[in-house]
């Protein structure tokens, strides 16, 4: 028998048919049955008052790093997915860095084993090149062809010119997705953050921008002889967006993402060198924070990702330039984006699609719309009730927020996977 | 535990940034009261009897360990040292699990040296006694700063309104980073010279004036600050070879002759003679300050301990 669950009294979002309106949505078993202003419900259907609340497409997260396997310690699938159901998001890509590395078929079966049972869908980014090293090309072919859209080295750049430029012409017969680290290791290999004045007052050693900048130069010049798909995960200096800027006017296909740290904080978050602020790529200018909103408001940049990434208390609790890069990020991508609406920055919609309907689009996902038909993955948020972001109230097991204590507006208040309801907000 | 009028206001001493002008100077006046002790047969006081002083240094240091030791000692503290070599901490063991080892031990004084920048901070945030920045990685060095103010103020009689030159590695230096602290809060004009790949990123931005050529930073200036070159810091070729850099940024008499007639030269040491300097400037009594400075090397290191 079929179970169908209307959610009325909702305010509707759907940012790939720029839908916001007051209305319902129907879901039916796994799948989205119909949605408006009025739609036909049977009667056995079980009936959700939003009373008002925002429904969007359930975020897709399209960098997250997970533990499992080889650090347990550090999180388990069960625990990713709890704190991405807590987030509003419903589908995280994995990155590969696992130990083993997820650069086989073997081992992407491995994870969708392991994550059979957590609470949103974890999507596998196998590595673009064995054990991440940057010198063979990992089975792109068979991995594409079993379904696996997009590869990446997530944290290593892959150095080797030539090799690069075998992977784009190799990846573009595959439609595959090639997603590099943007870091010239010569630039950036002994820095932990961003370089000029503050780091030279710290007395820690910087990564200039040009070290970004640099690859993604190199990258497009490769790529302007293939049509292989490339999407740059995390941009976070002004000179990047015009590169970037420049490749998609002239017909590369290329797309961007920025991390939501990226977005909200800059170089000075770091004051008493907090290691919860170092991050791979490093905090920038103030400058080019600003830039970077921009670039994501004039569509330059396509993707918000949250850039998850738990590490272990003794990984932290280090001095600065010792300490691991990361930080968590599922459960402070929605709310801290929020922000860029509540100042005036950008469209609500437009904000959502960086997290829905643009990754799916780029990853290949019938996910991320609100449509008849597709996955009822959904996430439905309080906009506007303010709190402050508290690391004890977190889902993640480790806590290392760079937003501890930052007050936001914008509260996941339920989210919904395959049709069934995986998470609840309880004040 | 202050001798002096007012009681210094911090509890730590992790750095020169931050410090007012009147701390600073109450720190000089006080090192001065102790250039007297120092000439005296019997040269211990007991201002810090019966208190414990742990010199906890991960990185090597012979002179600054034995100045904060001999300070410590002729306060009257009891003085333990440890270091690297002779720790667990290369066994693994962490920098906050060395501290609070050392916490449950109760000392009242950790002088600490760390080849990481912002180290010190950190341990100083997990336990309860007082703590002395002995050098962390690039960023700070107080008490040098502190005894190369002392030294100026000697032969100078200030601070304020003096045109001091800092020479050589600045990108290195964590000495540069806290003289130049210092010296602007004093009121001094801070110059900076040396090649473009090792000045560090903003300099100009901390509060001083860069300068690529040599002669046209020391024009007139009242004091020479020699930076030694750190060769173990340096990763790759920050210059071409140490003949072109002698040559170029070298101190001696011909460059100097653009100074003031009167100017001192400093040096934190140890010195490479015919790099940074040539000898025969090194030797020169009436210029060069290096050797007052190492007699009253440990002088700066009492006043901060007693503070």
């Amino acid at each position: 028998m079929s179970k169908y669950t209307l959610y009325k009294n909702a305010r509707l979002l759907d940012p790939a048919s720029s839908m916001d309106i007051k209305g319902e949505l129907l879901t039916k078993n796994s799948k989205i049955a119909a949605l408006g202003e009025k739609v036909d419900t049977p009667d056995e259907a079980t009936i959700v008052d939003l009373k008002g609340m925002c429904l969007c497409p359930g975020l897709i997260d399209m960098r997250v790093f997970i533990g499992i396997p080889g650090a347990d310690y550090k999180d388990t699938i069960v625990n990713t997915g709890e704190a991405a159901a807590a987030g509003g998001v419903t589908t995280v890509c994995v990155q590969p860095n696992t130990d083993p590395i997820i650069d086989t078929i073997p081992h992407i079966e491995h994870l969708a084993i392991r994550a059979k049972n957590a609470l949103v869908n974890f999507i596998a980014m196998p590595a673009v090149t064995k054990q991440l090293e940057g010198k063979e090309m990992t089975e792109i072919g068979l991995m594409s062809r079993a379904g696996n859209r997009a590869f990446t080295d997530c944290s290593s750049t892959i150095e080797n010119a030539a090799i690069m430029n075998r992977i784009f012409k190799y990846a573009a017969a595959f439609d595959a997705l090639i997603v590099p680290h943007l870091a010239e290791p010569s630039l950036s290999n002994n820095g932990c953050m961003n370089a000029g004045a503050l780091a030279t007052r710290l007395g820690l050693t910087g990564i200039p921008t040009a070290a970004e900048t640099i690859i993604l130069e190199r990258d497009m010049r490769l790529l302007k002889s293939t049509d292989c798909r490339y999407h740059a995960s995390q941009i976070t200096c002004a000179d990047s967006i015009e590169v970037i800027d420049n490749a998609k006017n002239s017909g590369l296909r290329v797309t961007a993402g920025v991390s939501v740290p990226h977005l909200s904080l800059n170089e000075y978050a770091i004051e008493d060198y907090r290691t919860f602020t170092k991050l791979s790529p490093p905090l920038r200018s103030e400058e080019d924070r600003i830039a970077v909103v921009n670039a994501l408001k004039d569509g330059i940049i396509d993707v918000i990702v949250s850039g998850h990434d738990p590490e272990d208390p003794e990984s932290k609790r280090v001095p600065y330039e010792l300490a691991e890069a990361g930080v968590i990020g599922l459960e402070t991508l929605l709310n801290v984006s929020l922000e860029m609406y509540h100042n005036g920055s950008m469209e609500l919609l437009d904000i959502l699609s960086k997290m829905t309907s643009n990754p799916a689009k780029i990853m290949r996902l019938d996910s991320g719309v609100l449509k008849a038909g597709a996955p009822a993955d959904l996430c439905i948020f309080d906009l506007s009730t303010p709190y402050r972001i508290d690391p004890e109230k977190m889902v993640s097991i480790t806590k290392n927020t760079c937003f501890d204590g930052r007050p936001v507006q914008g509260r996941v208040m339920r989210t919904i996977v395959g049709g069934e309801s995986i998470y609840q907000y309880d004040s | 535990m202050s001798s002096a009028e007012a009681p210094f206001p911090h509890t730590h001493l992790l750095g020169i940034e931050g410090l007012k002008e009147a701390e600073i100077t109450q720190i000089l006046d006080l090192a001065d009261q102790y250039v007297e002790q120092n000439r005296r047969t019997n040269k211990k006081k007991d201002l810090l009897e019966g208190l414990t002083q742990i010199n906890l240094f991960f990185e090597n240091s012979t002179r600054t360990r034995m100045s904060f030791e001999l300070a410590g000692k002729r306060l009257g503290a009891d003085v333990i040292n440890m270091s690297t070599s002779t720790s667990s901490i290369k066994k693994g063991e962490t920098l906050i699990d060395t501290a609070s080892t050392l916490n449950a031990m109760r000392p009242d004084l950790l002088v600490v040296r760390h080849g990481s920048s912002g180290a010190v901070k950190l341990l100083s945030r997990k336990v309860d006694c007082a703590v002395l920045n002995a050098g962390d990685g690039k960023h700070e060095h107080p008490t040098q700063a502190l005894l190369d103010a002392l030294t100026i103020r000697r032969r100078k009689g200030r601070l304020a309104r003096l045109s001091v030159a800092i020479c050589g590695d600045v990108l290195h230096s964590r000495v540069a980073r806290s003289n130049i602290h210092l010296l602007n809060i004093m009121g001094a004009r801070v110059r900076l010279i040396g090649p473009p790949t090792l000045m560090p990123t903003g300099a100009d931005k901390l509060g001083a004036e860069v300068f690529h050529d040599m002669e046209e930073g020391l024009k007139d200036c009242d004091i020479v600050m020699m930076l030694r070159l750190q060769t173990e810091r340096m990763h790759g070729a920050y210059f071409p070879t140490i003949s072109e850099y002698f040559s170029l940024y070298g101190l001696d008499y011909e460059k100097l002759a653009v100074a003031k007639e009167d100017a001192l030269i400093m040096h934190p040491g140890p010195m490479n003679r015919g790099v940074e300097i040539d000898a025969a400037v090194a030797d020169d009594l009436t210029r060069s300050a290096y050797r007052n400075k190492l007699k009253w090397g440990w002088l700066c290191e009492w006043p901060a301990l007693i503070c």
